[in-house]
């Protein structure tokens, strides 16, 4: 499964600068874990030590916020669009 | 007495820095930005989020120069506005000067008539922000925000908006010389889409909830698209939320520098509520006011109640919710601060508490037959929990309480729509004798 993963601007010296890369994964974790093997270090910004997502990172697979789907264990179809976000925003 | 050193008044706050070592920008005491979380420290620039842990940046003082009496004379003899505090926020010394909207110092009233229909003999008082230029506590968060896109060279500002913010935003920026584009959902309030669109900025209605508006905001923001803008409440959200600080300096001053014991404060994104807690903290440490406790109680419709359902579950995180209620400016169903915001609560010994819709519009009416205040949905919310916690002895009627309302009832007059004629008759006496009105 391929997805596209869009980075948010304070995680792109990870990707070298770029707003969007390519992943592989079933799975959201999936998709974290190969988003660490290109892009060293990604991984425990998005992830805490626990391996959970951080609570102030929001996570979209195409329009699903993530927390209201199955977290980690959401399926990425082939071709959805990843979106990480800050989630400090608003208000 | 001199001040204390700096504000260390959360735990991202820091000591005693060179502000021109860290940050090139005048943006008054503000020295760095800090993480809330982990207290990774970055200069003052338009970012919001932590590059290490993702947390919120928040603003660290400098304050270590303040003498307390001379402070509290510069701030009395201050202008009518927020800009007295300007010592205590992230703004240039000469803010006064620039052109902005000035809001803040609205009216604290003594709620006597509404004390005694709820029971409260330690004195009830309602800090009502309606009375600010556009009629929302929002112009507080924003004329901060419009500092903070002046230092950092924006010349368009935006914004994500339940409607209130869009109409501050949208009247700073035609003050202050700015472009404005600010993003809301759709289906708001037909007042809130007016009060916002008059004032000439671009205003555009997002398919979605504010939870979607939000997002796009957030992914716009990292984007070639929005390069330049200044978000108000995004990359600008750590000197915006700072505007809050103000709604706990002017109870506490308009109290005489003394804390309430009780405030009861609406949660959207919790932001307010953390800020009011930070900034009675301040004025604690800077010796302001007399240290004793204080407990702070949170207010959220039950068709968004996210932050009430975590503190009565007792989650120290919080899970989102699809929001469904008429007060819409509180309809965030993803709070940024919600677990400051349960923090706070537990710390203070306060509460989360919601009620329904029903309540709200009972709150409303409740409000404006006993004081006279017309108060928008959230306020409602306000008055309504405010009630519900007394009732069930969580609130202690024998200490003075404070209750804010944030928004004017011109905003939201769908949530009143039933409310309307007593009779109708001819003109002349005998009509008038047969309606019952003599």
């Amino acid at each position: 499964m391929s997805v596209t993963v869009r980075i948010p601007t304070i995680l792109r010296t990870y990707t070298g600068g770029k707003a969007e890369v390519v992943a592989e994964g079933a799975t959201l974790g999936e998709v974290i874990s190969d988003l660490e093997k290109n892009h060293t270090g990604i991984s425990a910004r998005v992830l805490d030590d626990q391996g959970k997502l951080r609570r102030f990172v929001n996570v979209y697979v195409n329009d699903d916020d993530v927390r209201f789907e199955q977290g980690l264990e959401t399926a990425t179809p082939d071709g959805a669009g990843v979106s990480i976000i800050p989630a400090v925003a608003g208000g | 007495m001199a001040a204390q050193t700096v504000a260390s008044t959360t735990d991202s706050t820091v000591n005693t820095t060179d502000r021109t070592a860290d940050s090139p920008v005048d943006l008054g005491p503000a020295a760095a930005l800090s993480c809330r979380e982990c207290g990774h420290r970055v200069p003052l620039g338009p970012v919001f989020a932590c590059e290490e842990c993702f947390g919120p940046l928040e603003i660290a003082y400098d304050f270590s120069a303040y003498d307390t009496e001379e402070l509290r004379k510069r701030i009395e003899a201050g202008p009518s506005n927020i800009w007295r505090y300007a010592p205590l926020l992230p703004v240039p010394a000469d803010v006064a000067t620039k052109p902005n909207i000035n809001p803040g110092w609205t009216k604290l009233v003594k709620a006597d008539n509404l004390a005694r229909e709820l029971g409260v003999t330690g004195g009830l008082y309602v800090k009502d922000d309606s009375g600010n230029p556009t009629h929302s506590f929002k112009d507080r968060v924003v004329a901060q925000a419009i500092e903070a896109a002046r230092a950092f060279g924006f010349t368009t500002l935006s914004c994500s908006s339940t409607g209130n913010l869009a109409g501050a935003v949208g009247a700073a920026a035609a003050r202050a010389g700015f472009r404005s584009c600010v993003f809301i959902p759709h289906d708001l309030e037909q007042g809130k889409v007016v009060m916002a669109a008059i004032y000439g900025g671009e205003l555009v209605g997002i398919e979605g909830n504010y939870d979607d508006v939000n997002r796009f905001c957030s992914e716009l923001i990292g984007d070639p698209a929005g390069e330049g803008w200044g978000f108000v409440n995004v990359n600008l959200r750590p000197y915006y939320a700072e505007g809050s600080k103000t709604l706990a300096y002017e109870i506490c001053e308009q109290l005489g520098w003394q804390l309430p014991d009780q405030l009861v404060v609406p949660i959207a994104s919790g932001s307010q509520l953390t800020k009011i807690d930070k900034g009675l903290k301040e004025l604690i440490e800077l010796g302001l006011v007399e240290d004793k406790p204080y407990k702070i109680f949170g207010a959220q419709a039950e068709g968004c109640s996210p932050v009430s359902v975590a503190y009565k579950a007792g989650h120290d995180v919080v899970r989102p919710q699809k929001p469904n209620t008429i007060a819409k400016s509180l309809a965030i169903g993803n709070p940024a601060d919600g677990p400051y915001v349960l923090d706070i609560a537990r710390r203070t010994g306060g509460a989360v508490e919601d009620v329904n819709d029903e309540q709200i519009v009972d709150a409303i009416k409740l409000l404006a037959r006993t004081e006279g205040i017309f108060a928008e949905t959230a306020g409602g919310v306000t008055v309504g929990v405010t009630r519900k916690l007394i009732e069930s002895g969580v609130l202690d009627p024998t200490k003075t309480t404070v209750v804010l309302n944030t928004g004017d009832g011109l905003k939201t007059l769908d949530a009143v729509a039933d409310t309307g004629l007593t009779a109708t008759i001819r003109p002349n006496l005998d009509s008038f004798r047969e309606a019952g009105l003599a």
